[in-house]
This record gives C-alpha cells, structure tokens and sequence, in this order.
C-alpha cells in the first residue's frame, strides 16, 4: 500500500508495539503531526520541553520493560533530546529517539533550525540513522527497535527530513532483519561457564554483584535461585537494586560511593566476585586498582567491551543474564557460607550508625523517606534525582520487585525525577509513582508539571528541600574546607508554585506532618508536590571518597546515641 | 608495541566518522588507518595501526568497543607473525642530475620505482612494510626530501585463512518480546498489580 513517510513512521511504530510517544512539535516535524489523527492508536504525549520528552521515554521504559519512545523537531528540539539520549545510553534503556531534519535538499546548507544531529548524538547513542528516501523507514524502523531492545539495550536515534514524510512510497512491513554486524542473542561459551563454576565451587568468601542487566533480561528469578543455591550473598549496584527484594535473607545492599560499610567491606575481602550484568562502574567499584587485587573476577555481561575494560576479569561469560544465570545454576554445587554471612552480619552489626535515621527532633530526608517507604505498600514505584536524596533513597528505601527504582545511574542527570516520573506513571496508570526529588533537581525540568497536568498523571513528588545543592555542598564541606560555593539556592514557594499549576501542594515542616502529608498525597486524584522542609547539612554517610579504594569507606563522624537503623 | 587491526566495515556514510570518533571519545592511540573497497560490493576493509603504550588490555578494548559498533561487521587482530603486511609511499627528493644514479641505486636496493622525474628532483613509489619503509625513507633523507605521502599500513593473514564475512540468519523483528526473556508489555511481576 503507498502512503506517505509520515503514515509509514506511525505505521511502524503501531507495528513495533509502541501505542505511547513524547513529543514536541516544530516545522519540519508538522508532517507527521498532521498525520497524528489519523492514528489514533498512537498516543501522542505534549511535554512542555525535549528533554522532558527524552526523560519521560525513559522512565516509561524502566517502569513498563518495554521500549519507549520520544519526537522532537530539528536544531533546538533534537539537540534538546541529547542529555536525555545520553542518560539512557549509560544506563542502557531501550528508547527510540525521533528527530525531524530540515528538507533534504537544505540539509548541510546551515538551514533555519538544522543542526548535524545524527553526528552529534553518534558518540551517545547505540545506534543512529538519517533516512534519505521514504522506502527505507519501514524497514529501519524495524532494524531500530530490534537494535534498541535487544543484547545490551539503549538508545537509537533516527533523523528524517522534512521532505521524506511528505514523500509517498510503498508500505512494507519487514517481519525479520538481518545486520551482519550484530549478534543480538551470542551463545554462551561452555567452557567459560565452566571454569566459572569452579571458580564459584571453590570460593570461600563470594559475593555477587548484581546489577541492571539482571532486570533488563528479566533474570530475578535466576538470580535468587543461583543465590539461594550457592548460599552467595548478594550485592546490588545503585541500577541493581530490585533485583532482589531488600527483605531476602542474602540480600546485602548496595555497594560503592555511598553503599553500606559492610557491603564495601564485603567486596573488598571477598575471594570470588560475580558480576552479573554491571559495568564495574568507578562508583560501583572505588580505586579499580585496589578494589579486590587478589579476588577471582566472574563477570557476567551481554556486552563484551565491560569484560576487563576497568578491571581484570578471569571468566568472562558474554550472554544474556537470564540464560547465563540458568545454565551457571546447574552446574555449581548447591552450598552454604554461613561463617562469611556471619562475618558480614558482624560488620553489620557494628558499623550500621552510619546509616542509621537521625533520631533528632529536625526533619531529616532519611526519615522522610522511611515514611515514604513504609505508608505506602511494596508497589510503590520509586523515580529519583541525583544527589544526596538519590543515595538515601538507595540506602532506605525497601525495594521488593524489579522496575521499581527508576533513577539516573551512569550520568548523574539531575533533573530526571520530574519527567522521568511523569513517563512512569504513563507506562503504569495504575501504580502509585513517588517521585523524590531534590531541590535542585526540581528546578531544572518542573516545566513538566503542566503536562501531568494535561494527561491527568498523578505523581507525588517529594522535594527534599534544604536550600542547597545537598550533595555539591556536602563535597564542599569535606574537601574543599567549608569553602560554600554557588550551593544555597533561594526557591520559590513551592507550593504556590503547585497552586499555579492547579495541583496540590502540602508543606511539611515537622516529623509529625509527614504521615499525614503522604497519605493525604496517596489519597488525592491528581499530581501532588510536597515541600518538605528538611534539615540544610545533612551528609551521606557512609562515603568513599573520590578516588579512594572501597576499604577505605570513611563512617559517620559521629556515633549517634540511639541507633535506629 | 603496535597492533594491526582488520575491520570489515558496512559502506554506509558516516562509518569512517563512528570509527574515528571512537578512537577520539576512548583516547585511542592510532598510528594509521587505511580504507578501501572489498572483494564483496558494500563492505570496505579498514587497516588501523593501534599503538598501545604499553598499557595492557588496549587493543582488546580497540577490538570490542569497534565490534559494538552496529556497522562494524567484523574485527581482527593480525599480528606480524601471520600476515602480510605493506604501506606505499610517494617521495620527492632533491636530486641534481649529478647525484641521480646513486639515488637511482638506492631506490633499486629498495626495490622502488622511478615515477617522475626532473632536472633537480625526482619521485620515488615505494611499496614495502614498515621497517623498510623507515629505512629507505631515512637514507633518502641526506639528498633533502621535499615531499612525503605514505598510505598507512594494509595487512592479510598469510596462507588460505581469510578475513571475511561471515552471513547471520535473518532474526524476527519482535523477537525481544518472545525469546529475549522480556516479558510482553505490561506482565511484568509485580507483587500487588
């Protein structure tokens, strides 16, 4: 059936299974818009900017384990997209970007709004397009989706001239590809599987690191039967945790920068490391060169470049998690490790003030988030930003099921909890999205709210509100003595700005509002704001310094009196 | 230490740029890269001289990151042991008529050809792996080079072995929903949905 380039892009889309795009519209884009109608099965989301639209594709993948997707226009709209482009290439969401491009025979000639994107984003995507004749975006619509959700997943980026919507060819759906330069399921080597097993087999002190490639694959369940099996405690990285609930008896937290005291120490004094879908990321690991130099490394990865990239690995197994988790469980002996447990219990034991709840009478962001956590049951999805309030809510907050943390992990994008929230509770009407943001953060994308407003999203969002950049300043007070630099931030109010918005806003200033504030918020039908007034220096304990090794994790200054963990 | 790097590349636009800017983003060191046509029409062949600085695991990562991209078909590594490896390289060199047979007998030692000649110089072709290469070049040196081209090094693996492409089996486009272990939308497990 002929048709024009904008039918066929809505046509694959409904093809692809994709019935939810966040868009922006512009010239080169109106095309496609004027063809929006005339499909109804797509529903076409209007933010109010195009990292918005790029966040809320992202955090609707995250929260549905699908693919999301997002449009802007040319110039401005598509270098918009980047920031939200590269958050999702370094946490590796399965998102499909759209850009409109100026007419072919404009292109290269510094039109009005043309900007090089494709050669921008090439550095930030998996994989990108410019498609040139309206016959070939069927089919690389189907290549895109197939290279965006398969093996590692990520970010694909097509960019289509103005003209090539308008221009008609022949409809035809490819029900197969074929790149010959990508192996989307590899087959897993054998013997790397076993020679792993015996390292596993072997271990005295093991420990796993699980990380987001175990919800990307779907491998919970493998990974809670390997654990159970090998009596192997289980770490999580910062995208990790859901992997497996906080209530398991092996689960041990997240490691890292700001991961518990005993986790690092776990880490650091472990004989066997498994790293199951994680990139042995600098915040994840510490000072690569003395995180665990005696220690086997079993590293567990689809994408073989994370093999060795910043550590030495001694079985590499490149495969899906899922599949690699299944046929690793089979070939280990079924074991316990009670001494090892009972070590990193002691550990526990002794140094957990540091992440203890301040138990003082001031509003502390820890408490807040207990509360969060506790008033509202295990369904709770989760969306943060990036700072002190992201490390808190890694450290307090009860995650009982995959997608259910949604947050900035790789490139640290503040900004994300705003939109990144709203494309979750798209994805997932029904769910009760909370989304913690700093107040900082809040700022930079709270253009959104009008569009929850729109689409009716009801999101609770927390602004842990201490009047600075809490994680900026934080750094500031250790190591750069006291020197407070361009951190305080006046705000406005937040909740006339809810007001403006015609959503509610509560203000909570005191321990004893914030059971109510968050039950009067799960209650309401729409988008809520919560300013919570919270205490202006808190710190993250515990810490590893930049640059520091996992060992040398630096504890709470101060033992608190009661210790309320 | 130099490595040799074969990658069988689509012959799309832009895939010289993904290379090279691989190689800029990961502080790649790359001594030269040649790019040409194939055997099979739509794949180019590109020849790039890695130098490690010592540092382990660089060239692996060279290879790993390169195969990721979605337009790489396929990489290798040819060390000098197994491969065949040559650059050309067009000199211009001063040359009076008096000095011009002792030139013409280095380039004959060098198993070079005379490609243009003048009264005061003379163009030189050489083709020639890279230790002749660096020697020819440094005992032209002394006459004064005015001009000089090389085209980077090109390589393949001695004997019946080859670099090439190897067809994967078409792959349903909806695969990820059925086979990956991702669930179909919206059956994700959760506890109270």
């Amino acid at each position: 059936m002929r048709m024009s380039g904008a039918d066929i892009v809505l046509e694959s889309l409904k093809r692809l299974g994709i019935d939810t795009i966040f868009g922006y519209p512009g010239g080169v884009v109106l095309p496609l818009y004027d063809r929006f109608p005339a499909h109804p099965e797509v529903r076409h989301i209007l933010v109010r900017h195009e990292q918005g639209g790029g966040h809320a594709a992202d955090g609707y993948a995250r929260a549905k384990g699908a693919l999301g997707c997002a449009l802007a226009t040319s110039g401005p709209g598509a270098t918009n997209l980047v920031t939200a482009i590269t958050n999702a290439m370094m946490d590796s969401v399965p998102t499909l970007f759209i850009t409109g491009n100026v007419a072919r025979n404009l292109l290269g000639k510094d039109g009005f709004q043309e900007a090089d994107i494709t050669g921008i984003t090439m550095p930030v995507v998996k994989h990108n397009y410019l498609v040139m004749r309206a016959e070939d975006i069927a089919y690389t619509f189907a290549e895109a989706a197939y290279i965006a959700t398969t093996n590692r997943p990520g970010p694909v980026h097509i960019d289509i001239p103005k003209d090539v919507f308008t221009e008609e060819a022949e409809f035809i759906w490819p029900e197969s590809v074929s790149i010959r330069g990508y192996d989307a399921f590899p087959p897993l080597d054998e013997a790397m599987l076993r020679q792993a097993a015996s390292y596993i087999d072997g271990a005295e002190r093991p420990i796993i690191i699980a990380g987001h490639g175990v919800i990307l694959s779907s491998a919970w369940d493998e990974l809670k039967t390997f654990a159970e099996k090998t009596g192997i405690p289980v770490l999580n990285t910062l995208l990790g945790l859901g992997s497996i609930s906080t209530d398991h008896a092996l689960a041990y937290g997240m490691l890292g920068m700001h991961g518990s005291y005993e986790a690092n120490h776990a880490a650091s004094n472990a004989d066997v490391i498994i790293g199951i879908g994680n990139r042995m990321d600098d915040r994840a690991l510490g000072r690569f060169a003395d995180f665990n130099p005696t220690a086997k490394i079993v590293h567990i990865d689809i994408d073989p470049a994370e093999h060795g990239k910043n550590i030495e690995t001694h079985a590499a197994i490149v495969g899906d998690a899922k599949q690699a988790l299944a046929a690793l469980t089979s070939m280990v002996r079924q074991n316990t490790h009670a001494e090892w447990l009972r070590w990193i219990d002691d550990l526990r034991a002794e140094h957990s003030f540091s992440m203890a709840v301040p138990s003082g009478p001031e509003l502390s962001v820890q408490h807040v988030l207990k509360r969060i956590s506790e008033v509202n049951d295990d369904s709770v999805v989760i969306v943060t930003g990036v700072g002190q309030h992201q490390m808190w809510a890694a450290q307090h907050l009860k995650f009982t099921h995959p997608h259910q943390l949604i947050t900035s992990g790789g490139l640290g994008t503040m900004g994300f909890e705003v939109p990144a929230a709203l494309g979750a509770q798209v994805a997932r009407p029904d769910a009760t999205v909370w989304s913690i943001c700093g107040d900082g953060g809040f700022q930079m994308t709270l253009q959104e709210l009008a569009t929850m407003v729109d689409e009716n999203l009801p999101v609770k969002m927390a602004i842990m509100n201490n009047g600075y950049l809490g994680m900026v300043r934080q750094w500031q007070e250790l190591f750069y003595a006291d020197n407070y630099v361009s951190v305080a931030m006046s705000q406005p109010d937040f909740v006339k700005l809810a007001e403006a918005y015609g959503i509610l806003g509560i203000r909570v200033e005191s321990k004893d509002q914030v059971d109510d504030a968050i039950r009067t918020a799960n209650a309401h039908p729409g988008p809520v704001i919560l300013d919570f007034r919270v205490e202006a220096e808190g710190n993250v304990w515990p810490m590893v310094p930049a640059g520091a090794a996992l060992k040398e994790t630096v504890e709470a200054p101060e033992r608190p009196q009661e210790v309320a963990r | 230490m130099k490595h040799t790097v074969i990658a069988l590349v689509e012959d799309r636009p832009g895939v010289l740029n993904r290379c090279a800017s691989l190689f800029r983003r990961r502080g790649f060191n790359i001594d030269s890269l040649a790019v040409g046509t194939t055997e099979e029409p739509g794949i180019s062949r590109m020849t790039i001289v890695v130098e490690d600085e010592g540092a382990p695991g660089i060239v692996e990562q060279v290879e790993k990151q390169l195969y990721k991209l979605i337009d790489v078909i396929d990489v290798a590594n040819l060390t000098s042991a197994e491969a065949v490896m040559r650059e050309l390289a067009l000199v211009k060199v001063r040359c009076t008529s008096a000095q011009r047979r002792e030139v013409l007998d280095l380039i004959d030692i060098f198993r070079g050809h005379v490609v243009d000649v003048s009264p005061a110089h003379l163009t030189a072709e050489i083709v020639a792996a890279e230790d002749r290469m660096t020697a020819f070049i440094e005992n032209l040196r002394p006459y004064g080079i005015l001009e000089l081209v090389r085209t980077g090094r090109i390589a393949m693996m001695r004997g019946p072995q080859t670099n090439v492409v190897h067809e994967l089996e078409p792959d349903s486009v909806l695969r990820f929903h059925t086979e990956s272990g991702r669930r179909p939308e919206g059956e994700l497990p959760y506890v109270s949905d």
